[in-house]
């Protein structure tokens, strides 16, 4: 009782504050929009929301892909050392093999396409990277498995590669004089597309090993006897 | 009031629903359920605060972009690490909740 | 401000204390994927294309099976502790 009272004060407080921080909210001092809206002539691509993510605070972005790069690196710590035994979620079913043959090519192309959009309209590595995931998580869903993963440093190249090559364009650019991450106009539009393809990758990369690296494996007995004796 | 003003509105609602679901499960499921409520509630104070009648607005907007890659990232390690406890000592729930 | 502002709004409140409410985890879990779908409408709403479509394939679809798949694993663990403690007295 005391928890939900003290819970209920809690939460009341915080709306409270956040209500009057925004009914006295303060007059934006800068016009974001127009600014970007200024710069977007030699950002290199179309779309104002790549360019920020891509050009004008690409600082962020490869500090988020870091970000990601360390969760996967948790779970790999905490994962079992005992190896990938076979997938627990075999669903050994004709129809769903059957449909997803027919949507994977579907959803790779759905993919590539949100890559090459990103830079003229909305779209761009993120989506891409996520759409590219969910297609690893079905096949992996329907048992198919990934062998291409099974061997460890293809997975750990492939999570690298993203922040590698951010990283190497941005050191290009300061070594040639610019500052960090300032690309050149006339290269911007390709380096931005080549930099998210990368990008892509290792985001997909790691959203999928995320999934994978969950500890089910050893229980697969257990399940497969509950699942006898129930049908029996 | 403009839409924009609206879902920041709806944005603090949300926040106060997640912080007060987080204070108030024990289970760690449901906890990670009320946290990523709260966390989609200060992406739309955000972005509804930032467009308040001045229309679209990029800078927002791609802040807010990674910011659900990195709340699907945090989930997903989350559960691994819940997994992992669940596994290491059979409960959903920390041992001073329990 | 429109009539369908009002109405997602009240909607989206509506799913997230069903999502932090209800007895039952799986429909507690069903529920936030019911808000990550909203969430992808407010998006649209809010003239941000690029979040509706990260939204709908992360928010709504990857966190979904994250959550269900941890779902089954408890379960599944729980039977298997709960058989592991009868046979043990």
């Amino acid at each position: 009782m005391s928890r939900k009272l003290l819970a209920a004060l809690l939460s009341l407080t915080v709306t409270l504050a956040l209500s009057l921080a925004l009914i006295d909210r303060p007059l934006p001092t800068e016009d974001l929009p127009a600014r970007v809206g200024q710069a977007m002539q030699s950002s290199g691509v179309a779309h104002p929301v790549t360019a920020v993510l891509l050009n004008f605070r690409s600082y962020d972005t490869l500090l988020e892909v870091g970000v990601l790069l360390i969760a996967v690196v948790v779970a790999l710590a905490l994962r079992e050392a005992q190896p990938d035994g076979p997938d627990r979620m075999g669903l050994d079913n004709p129809l769903l093999r059957a449909i997803t043959a027919w949507l994977m090519p579907l959803m790779l192309m759905v993919s590539g396409y949100l890559l090459w959009a990103g830079s003229t309209r909305p779209g761009g590595a993120f989506q891409a990277g996520a759409v590219l995931a969910a297609c690893g998580v079905l096949l992996r869903l329907c048992g198919t498995g990934l062998s291409w993963l099974e061997q460890p440093w293809r997975l750990r190249a492939g999570l690298a590669l993203g922040p590698l090559v951010f990283l190497a364009a941005g050191t290009a650019t300061m070594l040639a004089g610019a500052s960090f991450l300032a690309y050149p106009e006339p290269l911007a539009g390709s380096l931005i597309l080549f930099i998210e393809l990368n990008l892509m990758v290792s985001i997909a990369l790691a959203l999928i090993s995320l999934f994978r690296l969950a500890p089910p494996q050893s229980d697969s007995p257990h399940f497969a006897d509950r699942r006898r004796s129930r049908r029996e | 009031m403009s839409s924009a003003l609206f879902y920041a509105w709806v944005g603090v609602v949300l926040c106060g629903l997640g912080l007060f679901g987080f204070i108030l499960h024990r289970h760690l499921m449901r906890r990670l359920l009320a946290f990523n409520i709260m966390g989609s509630g200060s992406f739309m104070i955000l972005v509804g605060l930032a467009q308040d009648g001045r229309g679209a607005d990029p800078v927002p907007q791609a802040l807010v972009l990674t910011g659900i890659v990195v709340a699907v990232a945090s989930t997903a390690l989350a559960l691994v690490i819940l997994r992992r406890w669940y596994r290491v000592s059979g409960e959903s729930r920390l041992p001073e909740d329990v | 401000m429109t009539w369908f502002d009002l109405l997602l709004g009240l909607t989206l409140c509506l799913t997230a204390v069903l999502a932090l409410s209800s007895r039952e985890l799986f429909r507690a879990i069903v529920m936030f994927i019911v808000f990550g779908l909203l969430m992808a409408l407010v998006w649209v709403r809010l003239e941000a294309p690029d979040i509706a479509l990260a939204e709908a394939a992360i928010g709504a679809g990857l966190t979904g099976v994250l959550l269900l798949d941890t779902l089954g694993y408890l379960r599944r663990r729980f039977a298997v502790v709960s058989e592991e403690k009868g046979e043990r007295p």
